[in-house]
C-alpha cells in the first residue's frame, strides 16, 4: 500500500482528502494529513463570522469524526518540519518520522507583515486564523472597558482589509481603513468605482485614509497608540490589524531545495507537481502561471487536479486561464469585479454608469466589435453580478445595445432573458464545480425535487454561497418547464401562501391548529408552520399564546424571550417610556429579590434578564400586583411606541408626544402580526424618538402630525415614507388602524412594514390609495377588525398565572419541583451573567 | 465528548432493565412535551398526540449543551416525527435522534410506555 502525506490541514488541504476518498482507487493507498493548527480545517471564507457566534464547530469543514470514517489519519497541532527528499520521509516538529511515496504540500499563506518600526506592539494583529480573532477580540473587550471610543484601524484596503475593517466596526472601535495606494480594492476595482465605495463605506460609518505609507507604528510601554504616516501626520489607533496581502508559507520548499518562486510560493506545473516528481503543491501554497491565486474557487481546482494526477487519471490538468472573478462578502455592500476590470482602450470599449447620490457604479467591458463582454465592475448593487459573470465566462451573445445589461431595468423586464438560456456546461458554483446542467438534470431525472434537494446532492452553493441567486433561479425555472409549479409554500406541510392560509382559516373559522392541518395540510406540522397559524389566530381572533401553548414560538410559549442558557427576560410594559418614581422602586426590588440583571433596553424601557424558568410565574405575579402588564417583549407584536418628552417639557416641543405614544402604545398592545411592531412620537422634527426609523412613525408639526410608515432598524435599516400631512389625533388613529390591519391581511410571515412595502406593488403611493382614498373598498371592515382586536386584548401574563392549569408549563420539571441545575452564572460588574458556551463545553471536556 | 453529553446513551427497548415511573399521563400536554427528572439525568418526554404515540430524548441540545429540548416544538419532516431546539431551531428525529438540518450529533433517544394511564421512561443500568 503507498502511503500519500499532505502537508496542510487548510481549505485546500481538507479539499484534497474529499476528493480524494470519493475517488474509488483511493482505497489503495493510506492518507496521512498533518496541519499545524489546533483543530481540523475550517471555512477560512467565512472567518469573520465567528465574530458572530464565536462558534469554531459551526467553521469546521467537516469534524475530526469524519476524517477517521474515511479511513484518513489526521493529526492536527503538529507542524511539519523538514522534508527529507533522499529517502522520502518527513519529521515533525515533534520530531516524528514519517515516509512517503507521495507528498503534497497544501501549507497555504500567512498574513504579510511589512517590516515597519513599532510593528511587533500589542494591539497588532493579522487576520487569517481563529486564534487571531479570538486575540482581537478580547483586546477590543479590554480597550472598550477602558474607552469606550476606541479605534482601530486596518492597514490595507483590499478585499480582506475591508471586511477586517467591518469586523472591528461591529466590535464597537471606532473603524479605520489605511491604504497605501490612492484607490481602494486596487486589485479589484478602478478609481472611480473606488470612490463611489468610498462614499458608500464612509456612509455606514468607515474612516477611510489613502495614499498613506506607515512610517511607524507608535507607542510607549510596548503598547500600539497610534500609526505615523508622516511629520504631522498622526492617527491615534488603540489596535491594528494588519492585511497587507499574503505570503505563502513556502519554507519547507526552500530547505529542501524545490524550485521557489523569487517572490515566493513553490513552482508547479499544471499537473500541480513540483520540481520534484513526488511532490505536489496546492492551494495558496503553489504558484501556478507565476502567480499565488489567493481565492478558494483555483485551489479547489488544483486539489482536484492532484487528486486525479496521483491516482492515475493523468490526463486532469490545470486550465491556463483561471477565473479571478471576486465578490466581496459580509460587509453590506456590494462590490464585484469579473474577467478584466480594467481593460485597455486598444482591447474594447467600456459603458460606465455612475450615480454617486446612490453610490452605484456599473461599468462593463465590451469587444470593439461590442459582440464580447470582457469583464466589469459593480459597486452598490451586483445582483447582476452572477447572470453578468456567467455570460462572460461562457462567452454569450450580448444585446446590441450592451448599455442595456447594467442600466437600471426598464419596464418589460431585464436585458438578460432566463437562466435557462445558458449553455449546459455553464459552471454555477464554482467553488464546488457544480455545471447548469447538473442542477437541471438532478430535477429533470427526478433525483431530487426541490432547491434543499439540489444543493443536498450537487454541494452547489454551500461553500462562498455567492451563487445561491443563481441555483434558486435554475431550480425554479426548471420546476416551472415541467410544469410543476413554484410557489411561496409555507414548509412542507401546506401548499399555500401566509395570505391564502389566512383567508381560508378566516373564511372557514378554524381555531385549532389540528383542524387547520385536517383541513388544508398535510403531515403533523413543523416548527415553521405552527408559530405561523398561530400568529393569524392571534390576528384574527386576539386569542393570546395561553390558548394553544403547544404550538407557539417558545418565545410565546413562555411569555419570554429565552436566553442563550436557556433563562428568560422579563420585560413589563412600560408605555412611552414613561414611569413614575414608585414604580422605578417596585421593579428595583423585584429585579434584587430574584437576582436578575437588569438594563434599560434600546426600546427605553426596563429588561430583566436571567429568569429561571420556575420563577417566572412568581416574578410575573409580583409585577402584576404592583400594576405592571405584559410588555409583549417576546412576541411578533407591538414592542413599544418610542416617545421624546415633546411639548410637555421641552422648549422646542409642538405638541405632547408622550400623551400620544402612551395612547397608541395602549390602543396596539397586544396586537399579534407577521412580525413585530414599533412605533415613535416625536414632539418636533428635531425627531428625540427617532419615529422614522420604525414602523409607524408620527412627529409633531405646525399644523398636527405628520404620519410616517414602513421604516425600521435592525439588519437592513430603512426610513419610513411619508403617508400624510397635518393630520390631527383621530386621523392618524384612523390611517394607522387601517395601515395596520393592511399589512397584518397581506404581509408574508416574519416580514417587517418596509420589506412589505417595498414589496407592495406602487409602493406608499398604492398604499396612500388604499387608506386615505378607500381605493379597495376595504376600510370599514379593516377598522372594525382592529377594533375588534383592541377589545379583545387581554394582558396574557395575568391570564397565565391566575390559570393553575397553564401555570404548570413554567415547572422545569413533571415529576419534581427542583431546578435546571445545569445553569452557571458568572459575576459581571455588579450583576451576573450566563456562562459563556465555549467556557462550558471545555469546562466540561477537562473534567474528563 | 463532554462529561455532561456523555450522560446519555440511546437505550433500546429490549434494553431496558429498570421502567421509570413518571407522571400521569394528564400531566403531559397533548402534542407537547415535558423534562422528566430520573437520577441525575433530564429527559424529555413528548406527548405526540397527534400520532398517538410517545418519545423520549435527553432534555440537553447538543449544539449549546443547555436543558431546553422539551421547550421545543413537535413536527414531522417528511413523515419523521421531530423535536425542533427552542434555541436555534435545530431538529432532531425522535426515533433515531438523527439531526435532520444540520450534522451535530445524534441526540439520545429512549423508549416510553403507557400503563394504566401513567408515563414510564425505560432505562438500562
Ligand atoms: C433588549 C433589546 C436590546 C437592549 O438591550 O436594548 C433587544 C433584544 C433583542 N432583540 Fe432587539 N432588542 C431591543 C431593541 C431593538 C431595537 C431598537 C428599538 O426598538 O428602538 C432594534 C432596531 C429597531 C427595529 O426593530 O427596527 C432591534 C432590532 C432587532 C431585530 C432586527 C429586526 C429587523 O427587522 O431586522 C431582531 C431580530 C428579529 O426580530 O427577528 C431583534 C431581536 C431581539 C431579541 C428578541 C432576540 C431574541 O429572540 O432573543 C432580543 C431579546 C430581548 C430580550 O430577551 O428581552 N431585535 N432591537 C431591546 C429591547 C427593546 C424593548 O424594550 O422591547
Ligand atoms: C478573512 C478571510 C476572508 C477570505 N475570503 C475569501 C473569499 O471571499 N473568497 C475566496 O475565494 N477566498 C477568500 N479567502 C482566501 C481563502 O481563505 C484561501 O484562499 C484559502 O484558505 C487557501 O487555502 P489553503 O488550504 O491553500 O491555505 P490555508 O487555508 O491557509 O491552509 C493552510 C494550512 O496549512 C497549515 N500549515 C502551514 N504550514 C504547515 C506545516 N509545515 N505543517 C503543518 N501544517 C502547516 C496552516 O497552519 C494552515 O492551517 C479569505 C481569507 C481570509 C483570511
Ligand atoms: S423631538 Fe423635539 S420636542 Fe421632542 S425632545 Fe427633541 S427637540 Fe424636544
Ligand atoms: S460559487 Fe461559491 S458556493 Fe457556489
Amino acid at each position: 500500500m503507498k502511503t500519500i502525506l499532505v502537508v496542510g490541514n487548510g481549505m485546500v488541504g481538507y479539499k484534497f482528502c474529499e476528493k480524494f476518498v470519493a475517488k474509488e482507487e483511493s482505497k489503495q493507498f493510506k492518507l496521512v494529513v498533518f496541519g499545524e493548527e489546533p483543530r481540523p480545517a475550517y471555512d477560512r471564507v467565512h472567518l469573520s463570522e465567528f465574530f458572530e457566534n464565536q462558534d469554531a464547530k459551526a467553521l469546521e469543514m467537516a469534524p475530526a469524526e469524519w476524517y477517521a470514517e474515511n479511513g484518513i489519519e489526521l493529526i492536527v497541532d503538529e507542524r511539519v518540519a523538514d522534508i527529507h527528499r533522499t529517502n522520502k520521509t518527513i519529521t515533525t516538529a515533534k520530531d516524528r518520522e514519517f515516509s512517503y511515496d507521495y507528498l503534497v504540500l497544501a501549507t497555504g499563506s500567512s498574513a504579510f507583515v511589512p517590516p515597519i518600526k513599532g510593528v511587533e506592539k500589542e494591539g497588532v494583529f493579522v487576520y487569517r486564523t481563529i486564534e487571531d480573532l479570538e486575540g482581537m477580540l478580547a483586546y477590543a473587550a479590554k480597550l472598550k472597558a477602558k474607552n469606550p471610543n476606541a479605534k482601530a484601524a486596518v492597514l490595507g484596503g483590499g478585499l480582506l482589509g475591508l471586511e477586517a475593517g467591518k469586523a472591528v466596526m461591529d466590535m464597537g472601535l471606532e473603524p479605520h481603513i489605511v491604504e497605501f495606494a490612492p484607490k481602494l480594492m486596487p486589485r479589484q476595482l478602478d478609481s472611480r468605482s473606488s470612490q463611489v465605495l468610498q462614499l458608500k463605506l464612509e456612509s455606514i460609518g468607515l474612516n477611510i485614509h489613502l495614499s498613506k505609507a506607515t512610517n511607524q507604528i507608535l507607542g510607549d510601554d510596548g503598547y500600539i497608540t497610534g500609526m505615523e504616516f508622516g511629520e504631522d501626520d498622526v492617527l491615534d489607533v488603540e489596535m491594528l490589524v494588519v492585511s497587507a496581502g499574503i505570503r505563502p508559507r513556502d519554507e519547507l520548499g526552500r530547505s529542501s531545495g524545490l524550485e521557489v518562486g523569487v517572490r515566493g510560493g513553490i513552482v508547479v506545473d499544471n499537473k500541480m507537481l513540483t520540481s520534484d516528481n513526488n511532490i505536489y503543491a496546492i492551494g495558496e501554497i503553489a504558484l501556478y502561471n507565476q502567480m499565488i491565486y489567493g481565492l478558494v474557487a483555483p485551489g479547489y481546482d488544483m486539489a482536484g487536479v492532484a487528486v486525479d494526477q496521483i491516482l492515475g487519471h493523468t490526463e486532469t490538468l490545470m486550465p491556463a486561464e483561471i477565473d479571478m472573478s471576486t465578490k466581496l462578502k459580509l460587509i453590506g455592500v456590494d462590490v464585484a469585479s469579473f474577467g478584466e476590470p480594467f481593460m485597455p482602450a486598444a482591447k474594447g470599449h467600456s459603458i460606465i454608469f455612475e450615480n454617486k447620490t446612490q453610490h452605484l457604479y456599473k461599468r462593463i467591458n465590451v469587444s470593439l466589435d461590442g459582440k464580447e463582454l470582457l469583464g466589469g465592475i459593480l459597486v452598490g448593487d451586483a445582483s447582476d453580478y452572477s447572470m453578468l459573470h456567467q455570460i462572460y465566462l461562457n462567452g454569450m451573445a450580448i444585446p446590441e445595445d450592451a448599455s442595456q445589461l447594467i442600466l437600471p431595468a426598464s419596464e418589460g423586464g431585464s436585458a438578460f432573458g432566463s437562466a435557462l438560456d445558458l449553455p449546459d456546461e455553464a459552471q454555477i458554483c464554482s467553488c464546488e464545480n457544480v455545471t447548469k446542467g447538473e442542477i437541471c438534470n438532478s430535477i429533470k431525472d427526478g433525483t431530487c425535487e426541490d432547491l434543499a434537494g439540489v444543493i443536498g446532492c450537487t454541494k452547489a452553493s454551500t461553500s462562498c454561497g455567492g451563487c445561491k441567486p443563481m441555483v434558486t433561479d435554475l431550480v425554479n425555472e426548471t420546476l416551472k418547464s415541467l410544469g410543476k409549479t413554484v410557489k411561496n409554500v409555507i414548509c412542507e406541510h401546506f401548499e399555500y401562501s401566509r395570505q391564502e392560509l389566512y383567508i381560508i382559516i378566516k373564511t372557514k373559522k378554524l381555531t385549532s391548529f389540528n383542524e387547520v392541518l385536517d383541513t388544508c395540510g398535510t403531515g403533523h406540522g413543523c416548527e415553521t408552520c405552527k408559530p405561523l397559524v398561530s400568529s393569524i389566530f392571534a390576528s384574527l381572533y386576539n386569542v393570546t399564546p395561553n390558548v394553544e401553548d403547544v404550538t407557539q414560538d417558545t418565545n410565546d410559549k413562555f411569555l419570554a424571550n429565552i436566553q442563550r442558557n436557556g433563562t428568560y427576560s422579563v420585560v413589563p410594559r412600560i408605555a412611552g417610556g414613561e414611569i413614575t418614581p414608585q414604580d422605578l422602586i417596585v421593579l428595583g426590588k423585584i429585579g434584587s429579590k430574584y437576582n436578575l440583571y437588569t438594563k434599560i433596553t434600546g426600546g427605553a424601557r426596563i429588561d430583566f434578564f436571567g429568569a429561571e424558568l420556575n420563577d417566572l410565574p412568581a416574578i410575573w405575579k409580583e409585577l402584576i400586583d404592583a400594576g405592571f402588564e405584559s410588555g409583549h417583549a417576546y412576541g411578533k407584536s407591538l414592542r413599544t411606541v418610542k416617545s421624546c418628552v415633546g411639548s410637555t417639557w421641552c422648549r422646542y416641543g409642538l405638541d405632547e408626544s408622550i400623551s400620544f405614544a402612551i395612547e397608541l402604545e395602549n390602543r396596539y398592545k397586544g396586537l399579534r402580526s407577521p412580525h413585530k411592531l414599533k412605533g415613535g412620537v416625536s414632539g418636533c422634527i428635531r425627531e428625540c424618538a427617532e419615529a422614522r426609523g420604525k414602523d409607524f412613525g408620527v412627529i409633531a408639526v405646525e399644523g398636527g402630525w405628520n404620519l410616517y410608515v414602513g421604516g425600521n432598524g435592525g439588519a437592513t435599516p430603512k426610513h419610513a415614507k411619508l403617508l400624510a400631512e397635518q393630520i390631527d389625533n383621530e386621523t392618524v388613529i384612523k390611517y394607522l388602524d387601517r395601515y395596520l390591519m393592511y399589512y397584518i391581511q397581506t404581509a408574508a410571515p416574519l416580514m417587517r412594514t418596509a420589506a412589505w412595502l417595498d414589496k407592495l406593488e406602487g409602493g406608499i403611493e398604492e398604499l396612500k390609495k388604499v387608506v386615505i382614498e378607500d381605493s379597495l373598498n376595504i376600510n370599514a371592515e379593516l377598522e372594525q377588525q382592529m377594533a375588534f382586536l383592541i377589545d379583545a386584548y387581554e394582558c396574557e401574563w395575568k391570564q397565565a398565572i391566575e390559570n393553575e392549569e397553564t401555570k404548570k408549563r413554567f415547572n422545569h420539571f413533571v415529576n419534581s419541583d427542583d431546578r435546571d441545575d445545569n445553569l452557571v452564572f458568572v459575576p459581571l460588574r455588579d450583576q451576573k451573567m450566563p456562562k459563556h458556551w465555549e467556557a462550558k463545553r471545555k469546562k466540561a471536556e477537562e473534567v474528563l | 465528548m463532554s462529561e455532561l453529553l456523555s450522560k446519555y446513551k440511546t437505550v433500546k427497548e429490549e434494553e431496558v432493565s429498570v421502567w421509570f415511573k413518571v407522571a400521569p399521563v394528564s400531566a403531559f400536554p397533548n402534542d407537547g412535551g415535558s423534562c422528566v427528572k430520573y437520577k441525575d439525568l433530564q429527559i424529555a418526554v413528548f406527548n405526540f398526540s397527534r400520532l398517538n404515540k410517545w418519545y423520549a430524548c435527553q432534555n440537553l441540545s447538543p449544539e449549546k449543551l443547555e436543558n431546553v429540548l422539551s421547550r421545543g416544538m413537535l413536527g414531522d419532516h417528511k413523515g419523521i416525527p421531530k423535536i425542533a431546539c427552542p434555541l436555534h431551531k435545530r431538529t432532531f428525529s425522535l426515533e433515531s435522534g438523527e439531526n435532520l438540518n444540520g450534522d451535530l450529533d445524534a441526540i439520545a433517544i429512549y423508549p416510553v410506555k403507557i400503563e394504566s394511564d401513567f408515563v414510564y421512561v425505560g432505562f438500562s443500568e
